[in-house]
């Protein structure tokens, strides 16, 4: 039977692209903001993409932040995308301070404006970047299993986490001299900056790989 | 890095391709859903969908072009053509496309700019513009390029970004079918002047026309259709030739 996975529906941003990667790699995607049908799954997506400080409020107000915190600290693969990736540290300058889900210690961070060496930088950034090994033992043995180091990913962003626990990093992007964290994993979680739903074959192997894990689990 | 773009556009009609030489001439090129799928599986960064459908009903084609589209490619793609209210963009950005195109709507209504990047952040917008030069001037045009307006080009495209546009798509009419390279002048002066990126389209005949927008003008992206179409240059080969130029690309 095809392994059930929730995609949390918290009103940021369209899910049709991850709901179509995950029916690619023979899952059954659920697109849901109810606790219980998130509980029930086996795994959970949350992805998103636009303000920080709406996101928060809009999982508070489905009643959801306690009931993602409780999945991220158990054993259900789980997968954060974007904006899904960013929730997950302490907090976001986005409008002044906003706390996270804070499941990881770090900041996001808005990219300045300028460069280092005085040139604008065009914010978002938009298009396909790089992702490097911040651990290459990490790598084999994370959801990138089967992607080549230095892979290009499709990248749409305005705001950059700044981590303060280098364990859990697992790759590196570089935006106009900024390097950044641009994916984590640590036990059941693997969250990225990147939309791998739509970075072409590549970004499905990530997919793929998750929906092994999940298979892993049964 | 982040890298250059090459982006093939598809102007569709009824779910068929189609491409003429400046706005005119059309013919066919193939089925939208077949040719996005060759894309893909060639290395495109992008695809952009550009609905000329002339019917009433335009905005059911579209929206089911976007559903197909999005069940066979996973990378980006833009579409455009007629969008004129905030609804259809939802219901577009809903069913897959990651952003929308706007042209003669906004010049008749700029807010739809605004409202629309307040509402799924200026990412998902794009300000797609037609210039032409009249006696030195480039004016924009409107209505798939049949209809002059009073819009200076380099006026209009900083103030659709200032509305918050998040990209600017400008196709220069003069080049437009013609194969005699992109408008390097008119793109180089373009991306001194905005902070959002630039899509250069119109021109392009040959990989060094490329290499030229990219290096010269310092767009982000290019796009070009029959080129692409009609296999005389195919995306891998562009590529290797940029990335062996210094030109960063995805290969």
């Amino acid at each position: 039977m095809n392994n059930n996975v929730a995609i949390i529906d918290y009103h940021m941003g369209n899910l049709f692209s991850v709901e179509q990667a995950c029916r690619n790699v023979g899952l059954n995607p659920i697109i849901t903001s109810k606790q219980t049908e998130i509980e029930n799954s086996d795994a959970v997506i949350l992805p998103g993409v636009g303000a920080f400080p709406e996101a928060m409020n809009n999982l508070n107000k489905l009643n959801l932040i306690e009931t993602l915190k409780k999945i991220l600290e158990n054993e259900k693969p789980f997968m954060g995308i974007c904006l899904g990736f960013q929730l997950l540290f302490s907090g976001s300058e986005e409008f002044g301070n906003t706390k996270g889900l804070n499941v990881f210690p770090g900041q996001v961070k808005k990219f300045p404006t300028v460069s280092s060496t005085k040139s604008k930088i065009k914010v978002p950034q938009i298009g396909w970047n790089q992702i490097h090994p911040y651990n290459s033992q990490k790598w084999k043995r994370s959801l990138l299993n089967g992607i080549n180091n230095n892979e290009f990913m499709y990248f749409v962003h305005s705001y950059f986490v700044e981590t303060e626990d280098d364990s859990i990093t697992l790759t590196y992007t570089e935006y106009e001299g900024i390097k950044y964290c641009s994916s984590i994993e640590k036990d059941n979680v693997f969250a990225s900056q990147f939309h791998p739903e739509k970075s072409a074959y590549e970004g499905i192997k990530i997919y793929n790989n998750f929906a092994n894990s999940i298979n892993q689990k049964d | 890095m982040l890298t250059k773009r090459i982006i093939p556009c598809l102007d569709v009609m009824d779910g068929r391709v189609v491409k003429g030489t400046n706005f005119i001439n059309l013919r066919d090129a193939g089925s939208a859903v077949e040719l996005a799928e060759r894309y893909y599986a060639e290395g495109a960064d992008e695809l952009v969908f550009l609905d000329i459908t002339a019917s009433v009903e335009k905005r059911k084609t579209l929206l089911n072009l976007v559903i197909e589209v999005a069940d066979v490619i996973r990378i980006p793609f833009t579409v455009g053509g007629g969008i004129t209210e905030i609804g259809d963009i939802e219901k577009l950005l809903n069913a897959g496309a990651e952003k929308i195109s706007l042209n003669s709507s906004i010049v008749n209504n700029p807010k739809l700019i605004s409202e629309a990047s307040k509402q799924f952040g200026s990412q998902a917008v794009v300000a797609a513009i037609d210039i032409k030069d009249i006696n030195g001037v480039h004016k924009v045009f409107i209505k798939g390029g049949r209809e002059e307006t009073k819009l200076i080009g380099l006026d209009w495209c900083k103030e659709v970004v200032d509305l918050g546009a998040g990209e600017i798509l400008l196709t220069s009419m003069d080049k437009d079918g013609t194969k005699e390279g992109f408008d390097l002048e008119f793109l180089k002066k373009l991306t001194d002047s905005v902070s959002v990126p630039v899509i250069a389209s119109g021109g392009a005949g040959n990989k060094e026309h490329f290499l030229k927008a990219f290096s010269i003008a310092n767009v982000d992206a290019c796009l070009a259709a029959s080129l692409f179409h009609y296999k005389e240059l195919e995306i891998k080969e562009l590529k290797e030739y940029l990335k062996n130029n210094n030109v960063e690309v995805r290969v």
